[in-house]
């Protein structure tokens, strides 16, 4: 502690000076250490870059700039943390084991979820205000690119949110559903035109029929061996996406799919259109406004199965599942059976947004439904806090906007060169984000869930019990 | 006859590729109970790593003898790719002992994105190609319309990986370190109160894990001569299918297990489609999973509570 505060007050502590040195001394060996295995490791494929010449041949090019910038960016984190962040983490760590373990119920989410659901369902209106006030015209751009596409964002990471965040089964392949509902939809709607409000349900229920499929054999499974299986079903999938020509036209993929109609009423520039029927002026604005408040809906509906369904006991179920499975099984619950429900759920989901998204691009492609979609996915679950719902969107929101909002920012591209394209970077900060979520809080970055129901008391009882999810001891009983 | 013997040659040379990497998550799995997903984009940076000190010793040092530079590169691939696992398993698997059930196998999953994605960024996405390092080749059966070859590659790749592997089968059973790792395989705790460092030693599993790893990203780039970020995905995976239809946790079940996978996959593109070559092999680790889950020499998975 003494050699902490020293270090951290600097000179104007009363603490001997050989403390202070010896901080230092351990800051800078820690430093260069750090830097040496940076400058390691980087050598090769950052002091390095392999290009293509003239010729079509491999040659070098040296970045030793580069090279030098990041490895002093190492040091220099090294340096930082050894002399000032570690030693404040063990103050906080004694802090609070000091303090007594009192945590009253919040009353931030009360307030925080009608807010957000109020903001969205005025969102598009807000956005055609402004238009109105600026005189631009970017409305499309905002509720499309914005809102829509969080909110697909959204709609996934409820849907996965199920599986992982509640049951516990690390799903890597659940874009495969999204798949299913999306080419559901497109084939579907395709070949016999049926509408878009009845192929929603059937592309969900299409999606949670190939969970049960898959589900069935491998939920016995272990969770590691679940997520590889997952994965590779995923792969399958896309596989046959791809190669199954006839039938979904492989990589080139599905065009022309019909878009979701009015009640029957088109929205196109003809006189049966929507524009025509309302007498309005034709403009893509509508198709867009009505596309933004099906998924709002479908969203909210996810939101509302999901609130309810951890009240019911399978519920429950579900997240005891995700605590301790073999308590679960000794306690008679049927693992298999409440795995199955929650991949079966999630999976419907996923179906829904898949064919929401067919139904708003107007195409598919096996490009759409990459491993990496997966992991985005999956980073929106981790990083909102696994269980939690407002997580899971305030996380979706901030992974879209950051990127929409980079690839706008000039200066940026000043900074790194005209060539810089922060989608790029994206899969990086994310997969990045991940470990640091698992290491710092593994409840989430940005809310953390408590299991439904606690049990008090048993720090006391069991010095080593399981932890929850959290990683962090099981103290109280909330209802 | 002539079709199968060359596929028989051409499976085991792939096969020999992906025991190499099954090792490494037999023995990841087998003393910390975690799947490794970062192991197979382990593999694809080293592949880069030999691809650039090839590029480096050829064109800046100028090196023309191909045996001095493939060894030259296998031992530097070896070192990066080793520094590189201990790196990640101090960074983002050890603070996580402990932890919840997930928490390891997330972290991993975000390593994998964090790796493929870093190479992409730093090297570009394209498939970066390199002129054959060695070339030649022997006609064993000389039918004039399919003569069945066997190149010098192939004959390297299985002397690199057999000697590679009879000295690492002599690390793990015949010395201190093979008898720490195995005891902490046994019994984590018990291993530590007979005074074993146990973070040493799952720190040195990493490394060697990764270091045999290193050896197949060489020998995939000697083979293929191509290789680019994404290529750690699918060996990783199907690496992990030969781990697991091996025994996960079994040394040698790994390697029979990487045979078999590579044999499956080339005797299904040359009988049936290559198209779908990938789905029989994500097939293979389904089935194994579901009917066989211990594999072929493993041991039954008890669990303990």
């Amino acid at each position: 502690m003494a050699r902490s505060d020293a270090a951290r007050s600097g000179v104007s502590a009363p603490a001997p000076h050989a403390l202070h040195a010896a901080a230092l001394g351990r800051a800078l060996r820690a430093a260069a250490m750090a830097g040496f295995i940076a400058f390691a490791l980087f050598v090769p494929l950052i002091g390095f870059n392999t290009v293509q010449n003239m010729r079509n041949e491999l040659v070098l090019e040296t970045r030793f700039d580069l090279l030098a910038v990041l490895v002093a960016i190492v040091a220099g984190g090294a340096f930082l943390n050894t002399l000032f962040l570690e030693p404040w983490r063990l103050r906080r760590i004694e802090a609070a084991r000091l303090r007594a373990p009192t945590r009253t119920a919040r009353a931030g989410p009360k307030i925080f979820a009608p807010a957000a659901i109020a903001f969205v369902i005025v969102y598009p209106a807000l956005i055609l205000l402004m238009d109105a006030l600026t005189g631009h015209s970017s409305a499309v751009k905002w509720i499309d690119n914005f809102g829509i596409q969080i909110l697909i964002y959204v709609m996934l990471g409820l849907g996965l949110n199920i599986v992982v965040g509640l049951a516990g089964l690390l799903d890597l392949g659940y874009v495969a559903f999204y798949a299913v509902g999306a080419y559901s939809y497109a084939l579907l709607a395709k070949t016999f035109g049926f509408s878009f409000f009845l192929l929603l349900p059937l592309a969900g229920i299409l999606a949670a029929f190939w969970g049960i499929l898959l589900g069935f054999p491998v939920l016995r499974l272990r969770g590691d061996y679940l997520a590889i299986v997952t994965l590779a079903f995923g792969e399958i999938i896309r596989l046959v996406l791809i190669n199954w020509i006839p039938v979904t036209n492989g990589y080139a993929g599905i065009s022309g799919i019909p878009r979701p109609t009015f009640f029957g009423i088109p929205f196109n520039a003809n006189d049966d259109g929507f524009a025509a029927t309302f007498g309005l002026e034709f403009s893509p604005i509508y198709r867009t406004i009505y596309l933004y408040y099906i998924i709002l809906a479908l969203v909210l509906l996810t939101a509302f199965v999901t609130t309810r369904l951890r009240k019911l006991p399978i519920g429950r179920a579900w997240e005891a599942l995700r605590e301790d499975e073999i308590a679960c099984r000794s306690l008679g619950i049927n693992t298999t059976n409440t795995k199955l429900t929650a991949f079966a759920i999630g999976a419907l989901f996923g179906g829904f947004a898949g064919a929401f998204f067919a139904a708003r691009q107007g195409f598919v492609s096996p490009e759409s439904f990459t491993f990496m979609e997966s992991a985005t996915i999956l980073a929106v679950v981790v990083l909102g806090g696994m269980g939690s719902q407002m997580g899971v969107a305030v996380a979706a929101v901030l992974m879209v906007a950051c990127t929409e909002i980079l690839r706008d920012l000039d200066f940026l591209k000043q900074v790194f060169g005209t060539d810089f394209d922060p989608t790029q970077y994206r899969m990086l900060v994310f997969g990045f984000a991940m470990v640091a979520v698992m290491i710092w809080k593994p409840r989430g970055f940005v809310v953390t869930r408590d299991p439904s129901i606690l049990l008090s008391k048993l720090r006391n009882t069991a010095p080593e019990a399981p932890r929850n999810v959290g990683g962090e001891p099981i103290e109280e009983i909330r209802k | 006859m002539e079709v199968f013997v060359q596929q028989l040659i051409n499976g085991l040379t792939l096969g020999s590729i992906y025991g190499l990497i099954a090792i490494g998550y037999t023995m990841v799995f087998g003393i910390i109970g975690m799947v490794n997903f970062a192991h197979g984009d382990v593999f694809m940076v080293s592949a880069f790593v030999a691809l650039i000190a090839y590029l480096i010793l050829t064109t800046l040092v100028g090196i023309g003898s191909a045996v001095v530079t493939l060894i030259a590169i296998l031992v530097i691939s070896m070192v990066m790719t080793s520094v590189l696992s201990w790196v990640i398993e101090r960074i983002a698997y050890r603070p996580l002992r402990g932890s919840f059930r997930l928490a390891p196998l997330i972290s991993a999953v975000g390593m994998s994105i964090f790796l493929a994605n870093f190479v992409q960024v730093t090297q570009g996405p394209r498939n970066k190609s390199i002129p054959p390092i060695v070339s030649g080749e022997f006609v064993l059966m000389g039918s004039g319309s399919y003569p069945v070859t066997l190149s010098v590659k192939q004959i390297i790749i299985w002397i690199v990986t057999a000697t590679l592997l009879a000295a690492f089968w002599f690390v793990v059973t015949r010395t201190p370190l093979g008898r720490a790792q195995r005891a902490c395989e046994q019994d984590r705790k018990m291993a530590a109160l007979l005074g074993i460092d146990v973070d040493r030693t799952v720190s040195l599993t990493f490394v060697i894990g990764a270091a045999l790893a290193a050896v197949a990203g060489t020998m995939y780039l000697m083979y293929y001569g191509v290789v680019s970020f994404s290529d750690g995905f699918n060996p990783g995976v199907k690496a992990f299918t030969a781990a697991v239809l091996g025994g996960i946790g079994s040394l040698p079940g790994a390697v029979v297990g990487g045979l078999l996978i590579g044999l499956v996959e080339t005797f299904w593109s040359a009988y049936f489609t290559t198209d779908y070559k990938d789905v029989a092999a994500f097939s293979i680790l389904a089935i194994t999973l579901i009917f066989l889950p211990q594999g072929l020499l493993g041991r039954p998975d008890v669990e303990k509570v």
